[in-house]
Order: structure tokens, then sequence, then C-alpha cells
């Protein structure tokens, strides 16, 4: 079952790869290369360091970003779900925060915070905090009422239930809050070094584009994609190995 | 009734003594009266089962007894203890076995030891020992979602004993099962009530399961619940399991106890 997981996997990368270099050949814009044509281009930069570079500086944000998000993200998603209290103070500012666009308040965070690292954290954190506190907070309010009254009626302490239970039973929702939380802070990562200074992988994108070298512009996109479904992909075994019963079957591999 | 029952005549119930005692309890959930001044008693080694029509709130006053639900008016002892939560003298079944999906077998039973503090390698002793009581050996590491519903109760079942509690409450335990499946757990409630020295309170709205398993049967009516009659079926215990359903005791507690609730069933 794996193997055709795998190969199923290999498939769907290949027609879609297959269907990149076929619209580059034809091509579908002067501006569109070809899958090939990209890879080359991200081979030369990964040789001469460019791209090793690029992901030093990009990776800043984007790790301190995502890691505030998770850890934050959770705690007060957990806060939220647990006090009604909290629920009316905390969920209408992330429900707003989910909303914003995001793109037009950037000048905003700039004035605010300058063009540094601060900027551009806040907006990985913009990006991927809310899907992650709302995520948590619903799938601990949703905890079954059996569940906690077995942890009650067999001595459990409110903090063992909390974390025995109530963070167990709701982890599969965390879990894929934070999968869509950290897929948005990609994106934020990427956004805010083309909206606040061309930085990293950003700074790629943008000089490329400008000087109509469009392989490696599409390689760098291609990079941070590749990167975003790895760490994905970890997160998913990280969930596996934490909560292995949970999966009842139905995850993929 | 016939007069065998009077020829075999258990000890008057009054002269039991009880493991726990129902005092005056009474439940509102705001202006809804679930329970009115209910008091009954519970004598100790034996099985007694609520039974009544759904809505009777059999259910609630378990829960009441458990320490899960706090009762408006009235007071819960157990071997002579007020009642003011859960305790270690009580374990519950649950009707949807609330087992915790993310545990595997082993896991779930020694959950009730683990919030004891009982240490890893004694716990899982003691739930490997549970889980053979049970007829689980071998599915130590399966996860609940392996196993099939009957399977899953006989977790939830283990996980009670392990705990080694002196009141064993439970909540439709049997529901939720497949018909064969259930025949084979109410034999196996037979045996465990004459084995293990232990007090079952067995919640249940299947009058013959009440018949079948009870020492004690407790008819709840509801609107607001009260306990209507109390039945002590004495002729049939001791024939084996296998001569009960056809006994003409069993028979008439059956027939008697519909006509006693027909009217509230609509």
């Amino acid at each position: 079952m794996p193997r055709r997981a795998l190969l199923l996997k290999l498939l769907s990368a290949a027609i879609l790869f297959g269907a990149w270099e076929v619209a580059g050949r034809i091509p579908v814009s002067y501006a569109f290369p070809t899958f090939i044509d990209s890879m080359r281009a991200l081979l030369e930069m990964f040789a001469d360091g460019t791209m090793i570079a690029a992901y030093a500086e990009t990776l800043k944000p984007l790790a301190v970003g995502i890691a505030i998000s998770a850890v934050l993200g959770i705690a007060i998603g957990l806060w939220v779900g647990l006090s009604s209290v909290f629920d009316w103070l905390f969920s209408p500012i992330f429900v707003v925060m989910q909303a914003a666009p995001l793109a037009a308040l950037i000048p905003l965070l700039v004035l605010a915070y300058g063009i540094g690292l601060t900027s551009k954290v806040l907006v990985v954190c913009i990006m991927a905090m809310p899907v992650i506190v709302l995520n948590t907070s619903g799938a601990v309010r949703n905890t079954p009422e059996s569940l906690k009254e077995m942890g009650r009626s067999f001595l459990a302490s409110e903090l063992s239930i909390i974390l025995r239970i109530i963070i167990p039973a709701a982890s599969p929702v965390i879990f894929a809050g934070l999968r869509l939380g950290i897929s948005a802070g990609f994106i934020g990562a990427i956004l805010a070094e083309l909206k606040i200074t061309p930085t990293g992988v950003g700074d790629i994108i943008t000089f490329s584009r400008s000087i109509a070298d469009y392989p490696s512009m599409y390689a760098a996109i291609f990079s941070i994609i590749l990167l975003a479904v790895l760490f994905l992909n970890l997160l998913e075994k990280v969930e596996t190995v934490l909560f292995e019963g949970n999966q009842r079957g139905y995850v993929s591999d | 009734m016939s007069q065998i029952e009077k020829l075999i005549m258990q000890p008057d119930p009054a002269a039991l003594e009880s493991a726990v005692s129902v005092r005056h309890i009474s439940k509102n959930y705001g202006p809804v009266e679930a329970l009115r001044d209910l008091s009954l008693e519970f004598p100790r080694g034996q099985l007694t089962s609520l039974l009544g029509p759904s809505g009777c709130g059999k259910t609630t006053l378990l829960k009441i007894i458990a320490g899960l639900l706090e009762p408006t008016s009235g007071e819960i002892e157990v071997n002579g203890r007020k009642v003011t939560g859960p305790g270690p003298d009580r374990a519950f079944v649950f009707q949807d076995f609330a087992l915790m999906p993310w545990a595997n077998v082993i896991r779930n039973v020694g959950f009730g030891l683990e919030m004891r503090g009982v240490p890893t390698s004694e716990r899982e002793a003691i739930a490997e020992r549970y889980i053979r009581q049970v007829g689980l050996a071998g599915f130590e590491k399966s996860y609940p979602h392996e196993l099939s519903g009957g399977m899953r109760q006989r977790v939830g079942l283990a996980r009670a004993l392990a705990v080694d509690a002196e009141v064993l409450l439970m909540d439709e335990p049997f529901s939720a099962v497949d018909e064969q499946t259930r025949r084979k757990f109410q034999e196996d409630l037979l045996g465990l009530v004459q084995n293990e020295n232990k007090t079952f309170i067995f919640v249940t709205h299947s009058i013959e399961e009440a018949v079948y398993v009870s020492d004690q049967i407790a008819i709840l009516l509801p609107r607001p619940s009260r306990v209507h009659e109390i039945i002590r079926p004495s002729s049939f215990r001791n024939k084996g399991v296998d001569n009960i359903r056809r006994d003409p005791e069993y028979l008439d507690i059956v027939d008697q106890i519909w006509a006693s609730l027909r009217s509230y069933v609509e």
C-alpha cells in the first residue's frame, strides 16, 4: 500500500512537470520557461551559492515567524478554547486578521516597524497565526464530552485532562491548522520579501524578472514550493509519531 | 407472581448491607425537574439495575452517584462516606466506550492507574492481567479503531476493573454492541458479579437484560423521576445461565415490568 501511494505521488509529479515542460515548449507565453530550463537554472544557482545565500536570508523571518505562530498560536488557541471569556476577547481579532487584505496593510507595518526583520516576521505571523488559533480553539471546544467525563471519573486532575485528553483529542485539527498556517507562512515570507525589501528568495524572483531571466525566476518560485511541501510532509510524520492511533487508517502514508 | 418466590426467599433487602445509598436526591436542569426526592439502596456485592423508559433520569442518577454531576439536593453515600465528586471507590463504564483513539489498548486500560500515579511497569502488569481477563490477550498494542464494538467495550470494562474500585457504574454498557455480543457480555457479567466482590450499578433500557443480569431491579418512571418499584428476582439466579431465559419467574417478571412501563412509552 505505501509503495502504491509513492508510485501515485511520483506519477502525479511526472504529469505536472510534463505539462509544465510542454507548456514551456509551445510556449504559452514568452515569459514562461520550460521545466528543464528552470531546473537547470536552479542547479546553477545552487552550484554558485546564490540560492544558499538567498535561503539563509529568507529562512530567518520564515523560521522565526513560524515558530512564534505555532507556539503562540496553539497556546492562545488552547486558552480561547478553554475559556469563554478569552473566546470573546481574542476570537474577533483573529477572524479579522484572517480576513484582512495583508498586502494592503504592509505599508502600515513598515511605517510602524521599519523595513527590517521585525516587519517580515510580523507578515509571516499575520499570515500563519489566525488559522492555527482558530483551528486549535475550535478543536478544544469540540472535545467529546464523554472523554472529559472519563478523565474526571478516573480521577484525572484538571491539568491532566488538558494534557492527556483535550490536546490529543484536538490534535488532528490542531495539525490541520498547523499545515494551513505554515503554508500561509511561506506565502507571507515571500510576500514580505516582494513588498518590503527585496532580500533572499524574493530578491531572486524580483531581480530575475527585471532582467527577463525567467528560468531563474521560476526556479526560485519552484524551490520555495518544494521546501514548503517537504516541510509539510515532515510535519505529517511528526503527527503520526506523536498520535499514532489518531490517524484511523485513512491518512495516505 | 408465583409462590416459588416466597419459598426461595432471599434475605430481606433491608437486612442487606448497602454499599451505596441514595438519599432524597433531586436534580433540576433550570426549570426542568429531572429527579425528585429519589431514595434507593444498593446492596453490597450485588448487581442493581436502573430500568426505565428513556428520559426517566437513570443516566443522570448514575452520573450523580459517580460524582460527575452535582445533585440539586440530597446526598449520596458510598461505604458510609458522602460523595462530593469522583472517587477511587467508584469506576465508570461508558455507553460510548470513551476510549482514547490515540492510545493503544494497554494505555487505555492503564489510564485510571496512571492517574493514580501507579508506576509504568506495575501499571502495565495490572493492565495486562485485566486485558487477559476480559479476553483480549494479544490485542495489547492494538488501537481502538482496529477493534470491533464489542472488543472496545471489553477495553472499557478492563479499564474500570483495573482500578479495583468497589463499585462499578455501568451506563448502558451493552447498548452499542450487536445482539450476539450482548448475550455473551450478559453471561460474562453474571460471572463477574459472582467472582468479583464488587457492587454493580447497571443502567439499561432493556427489560430482558435487566431481569437477566440483576439481583435487584429498580424501575424508574419519568417526569419527574421516582422509584416506582423494586423487584428482586429470586428463583432462577442459581439455575445456570442457560436456563434463565425459560424460567417461569423470569418470564413473569419481564411481563410484569412491561405492564408497568407500557403506558409511559409513546
